[in-house]
């Protein structure tokens, strides 16, 4: 079962979707039991930073860091995968889980922001995330702030400069975009997922 | 290279594809949920379903429709008409829409715009405004081009994104069904003053129209419903012409 983490924010229902897609079992859940009893664990999250402070205060915080440490795999989606890093200038008063070292920072003001949209990243051939995958794919994104790149990177994009579109390490995975949104291209990295 | 986005439009009445010209004389093109999954595999970047009748007869939108469209949908699927409060909003994001699209609602009730961004996040509040040209300027239109907001709509847009909306969907009313081009005048006024993404919408005839309101409307989108639905113009063909101009557009995909 793969528990699709509920805090308040999101797109829950469109992460569900494409997994009953890929026919895959999986439950959208706020409960941390049920958290710690899965065998995977998607956080998706679009908005507010600041919203992931509710992971602390619900204990589903504590129960993401149990099963990391128990080597469950685990995908942040968006404003889920920032909070895999340190922090973010968004909310600095709430902090992230510091898998991956850095903070998120908002886009220069030289580009529209949000960054709305198609683009291309340059992904990597040998990360798991991406198996299958050609080398530059388009995926959709909707952001304002972005996570630096770092020896994690699997997939960088260029708008305002190079950030981290995804960061892979060990059973870790993170994605800026949204692979539910991102056709084809989003449903094989969902699978690619699911299949570890 | 962030890309242009194409958006094929779906106009909805008692849960079927319709499109008019300049609002009236519809003519029936198709089930919703059908034409949603074939314009997503010839290569649409997004797909927007207008609840057309919605405002006018004050009825909520067909949210069984929405949930058969987003079934097997896996592109961005924003849903208008019809949505005056948080609660249309939120019935709308639990059938599966990604982003709503707000009109006459939020005209009438700006501090809506920031309720549904507050709850949904900005990137889900898609300010769609009406456009009709008075003179030198433009004005915003309500209920399907019925009524004037009396709002000019360039005023209408910098408030709409201040009050926290995350794209503006801009609809030249005199060129709308007209198959004339979008109005890039239009187009260009408007997001040249805003830091949020306009998506161009209007007038598309043919692939020319596209290129057009990119480089001359710098536009961030463009969408159009008909000329997708009665094959008049295959959006693969179109994506193709585009890159081959040098547009930045999601092809192949």
């Amino acid at each position: 079962m793969i528990a699709i983490v509920d805090y308040g924010a999101g797109n829950l229902v469109s992460v569900k979707k494409a997994l009953d897609w890929l026919g895959q079992q999986c439950t959208i859940t706020s409960d941390p039991a049920v958290v710690r009893q899965s065998a995977k664990i998607v956080l998706p999250g679009v908005g507010h930073f600041a919203s992931t402070a509710a992971l602390a205060t619900s204990g589903l915080q504590d129960a993401i860091r149990d099963s990391i440490g128990r080597n469950i795999p685990f995908l942040g989606i968006c404003v889920g995968m920032q909070w895999m890093f340190a922090g973010s200038t968004e909310s600095a008063a709430t902090p992230g889980l510091s898998l991956f070292p850095g903070q998120c920072v908002r886009f220069p003001a030289t580009v529209k922001s949000p960054h709305v949209g198609w683009n291309q990243i340059e992904n990597s051939s040998s990360s798991r995330l991406f198996r299958g995958l050609p080398a530059a794919s388009f995926v959709y994104f909707t952001h304002s702030y972005h996570a630096p790149v770092n020896d994690s990177t699997v997939a960088c994009c260029e708008y305002g400069g190079k950030f981290s579109a995804a960061v892979e390490r060990d059973l870790l995975f993170g994605v800026q975009f949204h692979p539910e949104k991102s056709g084809e291209a989003g449903l094989r990295l969902l699978a690619n997922f699911c299949a570890i | 290279m962030l890309t242009k986005r194409i958006i094929a439009c779906l106009d909805v009445d008692d849960g079927r594809v319709v499109k008019g010209v300049q609002f009236v004389d519809l003519r029936d093109a198709g089930d919703p949920a059908e034409l949603a999954k074939r314009h997503s595999e010839s290569g649409a970047d997004e797909i927007v379903l207008l609840d057309i009748s919605a405002a006018h007869q004050r009825r909520s939108t067909l949210l069984d429709t929405v949930r058969r469209t987003a079934r097997q949908l896996f592109i961005p699927f924003t849903v208008g008409g019809g949505i005056r409060t948080l609660q249309d909003a939120a019935a709308v994001f639990s059938s599966g829409a990604d982003k709503i699209s707000i009109n006459s609602a939020a005209l009438a009730t700006p501090t809506l715009i920031t309720e549904i961004a507050e709850h949904f996040g900005s990137q889900a509040v898609v300010v769609a405004i009406d456009a009709r040209r008075h003179d030198r300027s433009w004005q915003a239109f309500t209920h399907g081009g019925r009524n004037s907001a009396g709002r000019d709509a360039l005023d209408w847009a910098m408030e709409a994104e201040s009050r926290g909306a995350g794209e503006i969907l801009l609809t030249s009313m005199d060129r709308d069904g007209t198959a004339s081009g979008f109005d890039c005048d239009l187009t260009r006024t408007i997001a040249d003053r805003l830091n949020i993404p306009v998506i161009a919408s209007g007038g598309a005839g043919g692939a020319r129209h596209f290129s057009e309101v990119f480089r001359e409307g710098h536009a961030d989108a463009a969408l159009a419903a008909s000329i997708f639905h009665y094959g008049l113009s295959s959006l693969g063909d179109l994506k193709h012409q585009l890159a081959e101009e040098g547009i930045p557009v999601r092809w192949p995909c």
